[in-house]
């Protein structure tokens, strides 16, 4: 048993702002309430900390099977509990991609040993290829809980219909990484004044925009669950705000680099380099405002780790990513909640209730929910060193970033997994 | 107080007294290009690596006759060596070249940012032989050098440029430099090589697709390469090019009478350039080349010498020539 005492509950599924405290047992939570005592139980004190449901990421990369040298689901498990995330949903472009019920079931097998909840989302199309669809429904049962071929978008809308279609009878929604490839064609960061500047090839905002666009028709078109994959334009924010007046099941989630930094921002180096690519400044204040106004559904990390050699190259030739789990709260307090654009209980809506409802779950604290928690602090000063991360890489812009607030626990299950 | 410069990435980082000294060291070199016996020894036992991972014929060759003039060895690695053609990365081919003690480091890079990348890594000054489409400074340097001998002074002309700006590194370079000398630059191409983004990198710049309108009243004309090479876009066919784009005699009529015609080389002629012109009195292509050593041997002076920068001029001073 294990019994939070002290904090100050934000439950954004009740709209609960409160102190009281939580006991838990076998998993569950037990009760609720003003001063609970148990005799046996284990006692965390939340004095002064917000206590909150379970924190899920809808995605990320952690690189197992096959890419081992830059995470393993190990290491990328315990970086995400060190950032408070309870459950992280893992992108298919593995090696082998997960394109089939065995490789998710290796996954799932290999995360059963780790402490944070792993739910693997499956390939739309064999090896993520854009031609023949995936086994879905044979990997719905072995544990996925979303289709994409993140890394690339769905190839067609021709493909993209059929596979809009299949996953709704299976209840289970499509996240796609909207791009152009014939407007990216081999571009490294955001086409503008700064790429024009540092001579670097740009892409278009609308490379994003002009697929988030078809994706919105075919939404219209199969009436099934879409989800766009970090969003970092206006333009596509507009398109899935119409979608949303017309009713549409399309929702959509932004990182916290895409919320935090610019083009501007860009130099020759690649903790820089990521896709989509880092957005101008008017794109940036357009994500700012759809994560206050609802529009933005959750805040993703899009964690993707690059061992340290691939990317100690020239900007063309390193691999596009960021990692993002250790530092997705801390941006957040400090880029939304702290600049006073965003109240705290938005904040947790967009780490809680918002993801979850992308995946069809629920999420709160009440009596015989599932124990997940995240505890954290709003105001802890510390500083972000790379080199004490828990992945495996290091490829993050934040390094040396100082903030304010981070996870102070994080419960799986009723049981403390991360304590700062 | 005049900063000695450590490395040499781009232009747009140096301010016009930075500029002015480079050109104004430059000058005996000039001269000493004329001399009989066209070797010193101020830079004697220094080696100097040239490292064109991109292939290069007269940057290359400028660089290490420069380095030659000044009494240097160079060690030279060049785009078809088998280290580059196994893969190897650019940061163990610097490491290994930093291994064998030079004194210096030029670099030719087709990814723009390679030079800042090996400069960060490096204890040892790096000068930029152009990257990608990024920045070409020495060559800014040559064509500044050269508006300032024939033009009598390199402030306040009206500068046009013409063909392929998106692609072009050595139009970066101008652009910032000759900005900083209150030039009045004006940008003129196929209009998707001319993206208004472009007008962020110096004040006053004008863009048009209209060549007339471009030449109108231009001091100084810089010519551009087609860059085939870095053209990803559906190419334009060279017929077009050549009916919207090419500099020729009668064109040149419209700019004013004493315009100067330079180009970064190898011209195509008959393409972006007519032979009338590219041989033509108005013509400075053959000036950059010489003065293009000039430059080089300047900048390897001082920033492989590491003279203070008030130290008497090598090639001034007939005694430091070897025998």
């Amino acid at each position: 048993m294990l019994l939070i005492k002290n904090g100050r509950v934000l439950d954004p599924a009740t709209k609960t702002d409160a102190f009281f405290d939580v006991l838990f047992e076998g998993g569950r939570i037990l009760k609720t309430g003003a001063n609970l005592s148990a005799a046996d139980a284990e006692v965390f004190d939340a004095t002064g900390l917000i206590v909150a449901p379970g924190f899920i990421d809808l995605h990320c990369h952690l690189r197992e099977p096959g890419q081992e040298m830059s995470e393993t689901i190990e290491t990328g498990t315990s970086a995400a509990a060190r950032g408070g995330f309870t459950a992280v949903c893992c992108m298919p472009n593995t090696e082998p991609v997960n394109d089939s019920a065995s490789v998710t079931r290796g996954i799932i097998e290999r995360a059963a040993a780790s402490t944070v909840r792993v739910w693997p989302i499956g390939a739309v199309s064999v090896g993520s290829r854009g031609e023949a669809l995936a086994e879905i429904a044979a990997m719905k049962k072995a544990g996925i809980v979303a289709v994409s071929d993140d890394g690339r978008p769905v190839a067609t809308a021709r493909l993209l219909r059929q596979v809009m279609d299949y996953s709704n009878a299976l209840d289970l929604p499509v996240i796609d990484h909207c791009e152009d490839p014939s407007l990216f064609a081999g571009g490294v960061m955001r086409e503008g004044p700064r790429s024009i500047r540092l001579g670097l090839k740009g892409i278009p905002s609308q490379s994003e925009s002009i697929s988030v666009g078809r994706d919105v028709e075919v939404a219209n078109l199969t009436g099934a669950r879409l989800h766009i994959a970090h969003l970092s334009t206006f333009g596509s924010l507009e398109y899935v705000r119409f979608a949303k007046r017309m009713g549409l099941r399309v929702t959509c989630e932004v990182t916290p680099h895409h919320f935090t930094l610019i083009d501007e921002d860009v130099r020759y180096d690649t903790r820089y380099k990521m896709n989509p690519p880092l957005a101008s400044r008017k794109d940036r204040d357009a994500l700012l405002e759809g994560l206050a106004d609802g529009s933005v559904d959750a805040i993703a990390t899009d964690h993707a780790p690059h061992h340290p050699a691939s990317k100690d190259v020239e900007f063309d030739h390193a691999p596009f990513g960021v990692t993002g789990f250790e530092t997705a709260l801390s941006l957040g307090l400090s880029e939304l909640v702290h600049s006073g654009r965003l109240s705290l209980m938005r904040l947790v809506e967009l780490f809680t209730t918002g993801p979850a409802r992308v995946l069809g779950m629920e999420r709160k604290i009440a009596a015989g929910e599932v124990a997940d928690l995240t505890i954290f602090s709003v105001d802890q000063p510390w500083t972000f060193r790379a080199a004490e991360s828990l992945s495996k890489s290091r490829n993050t812009p934040f390094d040396g970033r100082a903030f304010r607030g981070a996870a102070v626990a994080t419960i799986v299950a009723g049981r403390i997994v991360f304590r700062r | 107080m005049l900063e000695r410069l450590q490395h040499l990435l781009g232009i747009e980082t140096l301010d016009r007294e930075q500029i002015t000294f480079i050109l104004d060291q430059s000058k005996p070199f000039q001269e000493f290009q004329r001399h009989p016996l066209k070797k010193l020894a101020t830079l004697r036992g220094k080696t100097v690596a040239v490292a064109f991972f991109e292939p290069s014929t007269r940057t290359r060759i400028s660089f290490t006759t420069a380095a030659a003039r000044l009494g240097a060895d160079t060690m030279a690695l060049q785009a078809e060596s088998s280290s580059l053609k196994k893969g190897e990365s650019l940061l163990d081919t610097i490491r290994t070249l930093e291994a064998m003690r030079p004194d210096g480091i030029v670099i030719r890079h087709s990814s723009s940012g390679a030079p800042e990348f090996v400069a960060a890594r490096l204890e040892i000054p790096v000068l930029n032989a152009g990257d990608g489409t990024h920045e070409h400074p020495t060559q800014a340097l040559l064509d500044a050098l050269t508006i300032r001998d024939r033009k009598g002074k390199l402030d306040d002309w009206n500068v046009t440029i013409l063909g392929d700006i998106l692609h072009s590194r050595v139009a970066r370079s101008n652009i910032h430099l000759l900005g900083k000398f209150g030039a009045r630059i004006t940008l003129c191409g196929p209009p998707m090589w001319v993206p208004r983004e472009l007008d962020d990198l110096a004040r006053g710049l004008r863009r048009t697709p209209r060549i007339e309108e471009a030449l109108d009243g231009a001091d100084v004309i810089i010519v551009l390469r087609v860059q085939t090479e870095r053209i990803h876009e559906p190419a334009l066919a060279t017929e077009e090019y050549i009916l919207g784009y090419q500099l020729t005699a009668e064109r040149l009529r419209l700019a004013r009478h004493d315009a100067l015609v330079l180009h970064p080389g190898p011209m195509i002629r008959g393409l972006e350039i007519d032979s009338a012109v590219a041989d033509g009195p108005q013509s400075g292509v053959l000036d950059q080349v010489t003065n293009g050593l000039a430059v080089r041997m300047a900048l390897l002076y001082h920033l492989i010498g590491g003279a203070p920068v008030d130290a008497p001029h090598p090639a001034k001073e007939r005694s430091n020539a070897a025998d």
